[in-house]
């Protein structure tokens, strides 16, 4: 997840050290690392001044920061209005079902990361899914279940290659 | 950027004065030849999902497959949200306005031999009446476009939001220009008070007011004051502000910086929701452009007037549209709704004066500056002026984005420019307003939608979501997934709101499943009054809307739920049974195989039968039917 | 100092500036429950127990007693048809949500609740989260070795990553201020490597 030239004090350096700062420094080690180590999280802190608990209160307020690494695939189904009238959560059981993970959960195996989202605005094509940021648009479960195919698949290949 | 603008962009200049901007204005017109065809490909968020930037991409190589360099002439352009995205993706061929739907990148060749290299239409990609059959070639002919009123929304699928350029050629910043040079910080405050222009963001207070009273503030507390854009959209069906910001960043800029000017502000905080990578992109684009234009920063355009802006990213968390929870959440905390009885215009960010107000109220100001206060209040109806974007989702024939004036008649937006559910059935419901607002139902398809309207009714305006729902939609269903988003969104800080959501929920759970009575059809009323007096902010005291409008309007249907065990609407998993009807099954298997319980036997060829008693409900039997034999009661 | 005048329940009263309408009452002897409200910290305005009404003709709101400020000649009730409908509710909602907090039964009886409709989620728990724990940590001690943690439904107590926390001495502060008894059980959860032990601080 962690790639090549990022590393935490280049992360620091985009911004000042101050308070304000916080969620920003969150947000950018997130976005690089998956997820905010309580290493990284003690760094923020260090960096911005913010208690440890400030930071983990933040951290664990707001619906996209993660405690946990990822999956090595994210899969989000939207839960707006117009995709549950559509069956979106006939998608996340279905996707529970077959992952045996709960929403907001990562499969045993890393594979999968199995989130829910609040409107994503992509209304016109509810029900969506969104496989590593790719839309999926007007998904049935045979549909799922075909990606899902796709991707234990492509996973096999890679591992056969090794 | 427009491929043809980009080849011969020029270095920005840093304009210092009004004439210049209406000189570069000028000489990107005239650089501009008004024949020449441009493939004009929509990059809003549907189209995208749906493979719009591979319907570009076809449309360069299609250019460069029949000789012609994409870079000089014709164009490929990509625009934000076109409006009609439920027949995206949409191409629209200028100079003639051709307007084409559903294009998949195999039909880009056909479309520059016909449309681009010749004024032909390619018909069979364009917009068809379902009833009528009839076909319209342009936006003008289109009903959807047709009927409503593009002020706001007028550039968005027009210009390219990634270039300035295009967007001063159509106007932008000339009302920054004329309020920088021709009128005093009052006069703006006093154009705005006379527009009338209530906040799009939901409450509707009037934002000549609100900054009415950031001025009395700023004289007993003194400056620095703040202006902040609310762009943390959280509705759900709502994605009109995100359209505007993906397609039309500078409106809100220049709105922005407007509204800087009048309250003597030097800087402002655009907040935007995590969730639209695009309009921050967009915004950060056009906030560095403007900047080397020198229509932000210091001194723009030379007036001795400075101002500059920021993005804070939101982090999740629908709450933070809630004003004071965006503060906190801008100062670095959790964003919590601060428990105080002090307007924010008073004590707003920083604990300093501020005013805020959401994207599209921002993107208005332009609009009223240019054409003066008294001449905008004229839009609309008397106490809603101006008009509306709405979002218009659900089961609607036509989902997109629609601007209307105020006080536009329900069944106009919905019947006429939506084009109704489909098969000439009525809507059963229309729900405004999101998670604080109600359902509308079909004997009131005539209210006219404005703020004072909506409120009477039960509902509320809101951002501007419009979630048209069918027979096959039941209230309870909708009233408990309203519940279950906003017990995930609450802050969680008071009582009513943490508790209360869970429990109304766990309520209309058991309605769900038949259990529960009449009594407490009363309890939840009860309840629900309890939050709207009890709790902290707006997330918990308008949570029990979406219920007290369906048990106003719907009541018969709870009453179905919980006295006859039956969901009339054919959702609620515990009422409701999957079967086959043997007249219509030939055996095909096809349910059988997908079935995940495995509870669908059958021999080939003959009739199939459900095991209601394994049966998960889950619906995928029906899904997969060809024929129709799979019916739910 | 100029003192503002008001009336709660129809009866003249007297403010200091900057006093509440919860401290003026109090004053008074007008009883309001609290929850969330303790002097030695700054209100939150959580727990919602303390709301009144303010009337003025025909128009009126509630407000939270314990963060609106005293203001001249406004006309406050505690007692009134929506004030007892929200108290009932929270208080409902509160004795099946800490069905094992004494404190809270009680107070719930002495305002006439003493059955909740709702079902018990978990019949140890006492933590309502109003918050006191943290704000004393945050404000009297200056630690901030406690927060919440997580959002709306799942709202908790307890320190980062829910570990024992360097950053807390055991002062017992968080104890002591809890209304409900339940940081007592909470309190092992927090404090890291400490000298003093729970019996000491209590006893």
């Amino acid at each position: 997840m962690n790639p090549v030239g990022t590393n935490l004090e280049e992360i620091m350096d985009r911004y000042p050290g101050e308070p304000e700062y916080l969620i920003f420094l969150l947000q950018d080690i997130q976005s690089s690392y998956g997820y905010i180590s309580p290493e990284s999280m003690q760094r923020v802190c260090d960096r911005t001044g913010v208690p440890l608990t400030r930071a983990y209160s933040v951290a664990t307020f707001y619906q996209s920061f993660r405690l946990d690494p990822k999956g090595e695939h994210e899969i989000k189904v939207c839960l707006g209005t117009a995709c549950h009238l559509k069956g979106g959560q006939r998608l996340v059981d279905e996707l529970e079902r077959r992952l045996h993970v709960e929403a907001g959960g990562t499969t045993e195996d890393m594979r999968f990361t199995l989130n829910t989202v609040n409107c994503l605005g992509a209304c016109a094509i509810s029900p969506v899914m969104v496989v590593d940021d790719e839309y999926h648009p007007s998904m049935s479960v045979k549909k799922m279940d075909r990606e899902l195919k796709r991707l234990r698949h492509e996973g096999e290949k890679e591992v056969g290659n090794v | 950027m427009s491929d043809s603008t980009a080849a011969k962009l020029q270095t920005p200049w840093r304009l210092t004065s009004p004439g210049d901007l209406e000189t570069l204005r000028n000489d990107i017109i005239e650089s501009q030849d008004p024949n020449r065809p441009t493939i004009v490909v929509c990059h809003g968020n549907g189209c995208l999902a749906g493979g719009g930037a591979k319907v570009a991409e076809a449309f360069r190589q299609g250019l460069s497959d029949a000789g012609i360099n994409a870079k000089l002439m014709p164009g490929v352009k990509t625009t934000g949200c076109q409006g009609l995205c439920s027949r995206g993706p949409l191409v629209t061929i200028q100079p003639h306005g051709f307007c084409y739907q559903r294009v998949q990148p195999g039909d880009a060749a056909e479309i520059i031999e016909k449309s681009v290299m010749a004024t032909e239409p390619v018909e069979r990609l364009m917009h068809r009446d379902t009833k009528t059959g009839e076909v319209f070639h342009t936006e003008e002919e289109i009903p959807f476009y047709r009927l409503q009123e593009r002020r706001v929304i007028q550039k968005i699928g027009k210009i390219d939001p990634t270039d300035i350029t295009d967007a001063i050629a159509t106007g932008a910043y000339s009302s920054l220009a004329k309020v920088l040079s021709t009128m005093t910080p009052q006069e703006v405050v006093l154009e705005m008070e006379k527009s009338g222009l209530r906040g799009r963001g939901g409450a509707g207070f009037p934002t000549g007011r609100k900054w009415r009273s950031a001025l009395q503030a700023i004289e007993k507390k003194g400056r620095p004051v703040y202006v902040v854009v609310n762009g943390d959209e959280g509705d759900p069906g709502a994605f009109m502000d995100g359209a505007i910001m993906e397609g039309d960043p500078h409106a809100v800029l220049e709105g922005l910086i407007i509204g800087a000017y009048a309250l003597g502000a030097e800087k402002g905080y655009l907040y935007v929701r995590a969730e639209y990578p695009m309009a921050i992109k967009h915004l950060e684009m056009a906030m560095a452009q403007a900047r080397s234009y020198g229509l932000m920063g210091e001194n723009i355009l030379n007036s001795g007037f400075s101002f500059d802006a920021r993005i804070n990213r939101g982090a999740g968390a629908f709450v933070c549209g809630e004003s004071t929870a965006l503060f906190t959440s801008i100062e670095g905390k959790a964003g919590n709704p601060r428990p105080k009885y002090v307007r924010s215009v008073e004590e707003g960010l920083w604990g300093r004066p501020t005013v805020l107000n959401n994207v599209e109220t921002w993107a208005n100001i332009p609009l009223i500056m240019g054409m003066g206060g008294e001449e905008y209040a004229k839009i609309g109806v008397p106490h809603s002026t101006g008009t509306k974007v709405f979002c218009l989702v659900g089961k609607v024939e036509n989902v997109g984005l629609v601007e209307v004036p105020m006080g536009t008649p329900m069944t106009r937006i919905v019947e006429d420019i939506g084009g109704g559910v489909g098969g000439g059935k009525p809507f059963k419901a229309v729900q405004t307003g999101g998670p604080s607002g109600g359902c509308i139902p079909y004997s009131l398809k005539d209210t006219p939608v404005d703020f004072d309207s909506l409120t009477k009714v039960g509902s509320m305006m809101g951002s501007g979501a419009m979630i048209v729902m069918d027979e096959t939609d039941c209230v309870v269903d909708v009233g408990r997934y309203f519940l279950k988003f906003l017990e995930e969104e609450s802050c969680g800080k008071c009582i009513p709101c943490r508790l209360g959501l869970s429990r109304m929920r766990e309520i209309l759970d058991n309605f769900s499943q038949g259990k529960g009575s009449a009594a407490d059809i009363e309890d939840l009323t009860s309840l629900s009054n309890a939050l709207k007096d009890g709790a902290l902010c707006a997330l918990g005291s308008s949570a029990p809307n979406p219920v007290l409008t369906t048990i106003r309007y719907f009541k018969d249907e709870y009453l179905a739920h919980v006295e006859d065990h039956k969901c009339p609407a054919g959702v609620c998993k515990s009422l409701i049974t999957f079967a086959i009807d043997p007249e219509k099954c030939n055996g095909c298997m096809s349910c059988a195989r997908n079935c995940p319980a495995e509870c669908i036997t059958g021999k080939k060829k003959e009739p199939h039968a459900i095991d209601a008693s394994q049966c998960l409900r889950c619906g995928i039997c029906l899904e997969t039917c060809k024929f129709d034999a799979i019916f739910v009661s | 100092m100029e003192k503002i005048t008001f009336q709660i329940n129809d009866r003249e009263v007297e403010a200091r500036p900057g006093w509440t309408v919860l401290e003026t009452a109090r004053e008074y002897g007008i009883e309001i429950p609290t929850l969330c409200f303790h002097e030695a910290v700054l209100p939150s305005g959580a727990c919602r127990l303390c709301m009144v009404e303010i009337k003025d003709g025909d128009w009126s709101k509630l407000v939270a007693s314990c963060i609106y400020p005293a203001a001249k000649g406004i006309n406050v009730y505690t007692e009134t048809e929506r004030v007892s409908n929200v108290r009932r509710w929270i208080f409902e909602m509160l004795l099946a949500q800490v069905p094992a907090s004494p404190e809270i039964a009680d107070l719930a009886a002495r305002y006439g609740v003493t059955r909740t409709r709702f079902p018990v989620k978990d019949p140890e728990e006492m933590c309502m989260l109003c918050g006191l724990c943290q704000r004393v940590c945050e404000e009297v001690v200056g630690l901030s070795a406690i927060s919440t943690v997580d959002r709306g439904v799942h709202k908790r107590v307890g320190a980062p990553f829910l570990r024992p926390s360097d950053v807390c001495v055991a002062c017992g502060c968080c104890v002591n201020i809890c209304p409900t008894g339940a940081m007592r059980a909470l309190f092992d959860s927090i404090r890291g490597e400490t000298k003093t032990t729970l019996t000491q601080l209590t006893a």
